[in-house]
């Protein structure tokens, strides 16, 4: 008879953590931050087609690093289960924090089954209301299906923690979109910077969306490389 | 708690059959045309679309009618779908007013998913299918019947769908009008309708169209200039879907009253 091998839970979560942050480290950062209209979402994606920020619902967004294959099926099942609550109720009835935790609750259980891979993809659930009683709200969802609450900015990703020291001191509220943006690109040229050769960020290079509090019922825009460039030839 | 594996389709009349099939109206259950059932619900009566140079007009009053009385007098014929497309519905406002929501959910939901807008062509027939699941409302004589109007981009003009009851999806190049007083509406439109309209020429035409429905038809009203209600013109073009605001629709009114005083 084998002997059953004994596994410590302690042993086991560090496994999944050390699994998944080998991912993340590997992973484009993606950068939200509130400015004066709303938030904005900016990530390091040369690619057109397949996105790491996409609109949920009429004032939601979710970016995600990581896996896209991961974060594809957690978005089309973010937009279905909003769709289905606001066609059952009223579409102001959907929010940001009834989404942060239909995902933490699916990701928790995934991460918690022991012979799950877990999720390899970190998630930020983006949501903007008019009422200044509610305001910018930007939530963090890890592999594990923990979550937390971030104030004016956020960032996922492999360098995530030394681009929020940038933000920390560069960071003001109540920035343009231009200056915004700007922010965000320089953000990504330091991190790369201090590495390697002196880091260029161009249009080509990111991918850019904003929740817009001054649109109309559905608040997500994505903008072109084209609006991305006249966006950038506006700041200072 | 979310399944994923519900991730492959785009079509959410299907995500509501699988998930909550008590949101959609079960008409099994009415067997058989009961002349007998209780006339207590709402039926929306004239809406019309026009084709002009720029894009295509899509119309209807505002009253909807409980048996051979006024039921609602500001009701909303005319719905936004998408950036480039809108509808308007006439016949049992109820089941009308749901399916015209439950299209321009299934637009959105589809543009979403897919990262990409449904074409014109796709939302019309999708809208097929709409009309065909209440095919045992309209057993009963309870009608949905919709007119679906949109800007192509890919040709740049203006295009028209009308659909039967049994989903039958029928593509006008001109105009078209249904509900009780969409033969009065049509009647008009036929004598004022020329190709190539201007957009204040073709909004003349369907305001005057309106206009002729509700003074032959009992069911459709005209501008109603005590309680400032005013019937809903939507103009479709490559800039998208704008709702004329009440006092342009007033307007409009005003000027066809003096030319119908001075005849």
């Amino acid at each position: 008879m084998s002997t059953p091998y004994y596994v410590s839970p302690e042993q086991i979560w560090e496994d999944k953590r050390d699994f998944v942050r080998r991912g993340i480290e590997q992973a484009k950062e993606v950068v939200v931050l509130a400015y004066k209209n709303g938030l904005l979402m900016v990530a390091e994606n040369p690619r057109r087609t397949t996105y790491k920020i996409s609109e949920i619902y009429d004032k939601i967004a979710l970016a995600s690093t990581g896996r896209i294959a991961e974060y594809e099926a957690l978005r089309v099942a973010g937009i279905r289960e909003s769709e289905i609550k606001g066609y059952t109720y009223f579409r102001e009835d959907v929010t940001g924090k009834w989404l942060t935790n239909l995902y933490s609750q699916y990701i928790g259980s995934i991460s918690q089954t022991w012979d799950a891979k877990p999720l390899e993809i970190e998630l930020l659930v983006c949501e903007i209301d008019a009422d200044p009683s509610v305001g910018n709200q930007i939530y963090y969802i890890d592999f594990d299906g923990t979550y937390r609450e971030e104030e004016n900015f956020a960032v996922i990703g492999g360098r995530a923690e030394a681009i929020v020291e940038i933000l920390r001191e560069d960071y003001s509220s109540d920035l343009e979109l231009s200056a915004a943006l700007q922010l965000a690109s320089q953000t990504f040229e330091k991190v790369e910077s201090e590495e390697s050769e002196p880091y260029q960020i161009t249009p080509q290079t990111i991918e850019v969306a904003c929740l817009d509090v001054t649109a109309g019922r559905r608040k997500f825009r994505r903008f072109s490389i084209e609006e991305i460039t006249e966006i950038l030839s506006h700041a200072s | 708690m979310l399944k994923l594996h519900e991730y492959g389709t785009n079509d959410f009349l299907q995500v509501l059959k699988n998930r909550h099939p008590d949101h959609l109206g079960d008409w099994t259950q009415l067997n058989g045309i009961n002349d007998n059932l209780p006339h207590n619900y709402l039926e929306g009566t004239t809406v019309l679309a026009l084709v002009y140079d720029n894009g295509v007009i899509i119309a209807g009053d505002r009253q909807a009618t409980e048996g051979y009385q006024v039921g609602e007098r500001r009701i909303q014929k005319v719905y936004k779908i998408d950036q480039h497309s809108a509808i308007a519905v006439a016949g049992v406002a109820g089941p009308c007013i749901e399916t015209a929501k439950l299209f321009q959910v299934q637009v959105e939901y589809y543009e979403k998913i897919e990262g990409m807008s449904l074409s014109l062509d796709g939302q019309a027939n999708y809208l097929s299918t709409l009309v065909r699941s209440n095919i045992g409302l309209a057993m009963q004589g309870l009608i949905v019947l919709p007119i679906f109007a949109g800007y192509d981009k890919k040709i740049g003009k203006g295009r028209i769908f009308k659909y039967d009851a049994l989903g039958g999806r029928y593509e006008e190049d001109t105009y078209y009008a249904i509900g009780s007083g969409g033969k009065d509406a049509r009647a008009t439109l036929k004598k004022l309708y020329r190709p190539q309209m201007s957009e204040i020429t073709a909004l003349n035409a369907v305001a005057e169209a309106l206009w002729d429905a509700a003074d032959e038809d009992i069911a459709t009203a005209g501008p109603d200039l005590i309680r400032n209600i005013f019937p809903t013109l939507t103009t479709i073009t490559d800039e998208g879907v704008a709702a004329l605001p009440d006092n342009t629709v007033a307007e409009l009114f005003r000027e066809l009253i003096s030319r119908l005083e001075q005849t």
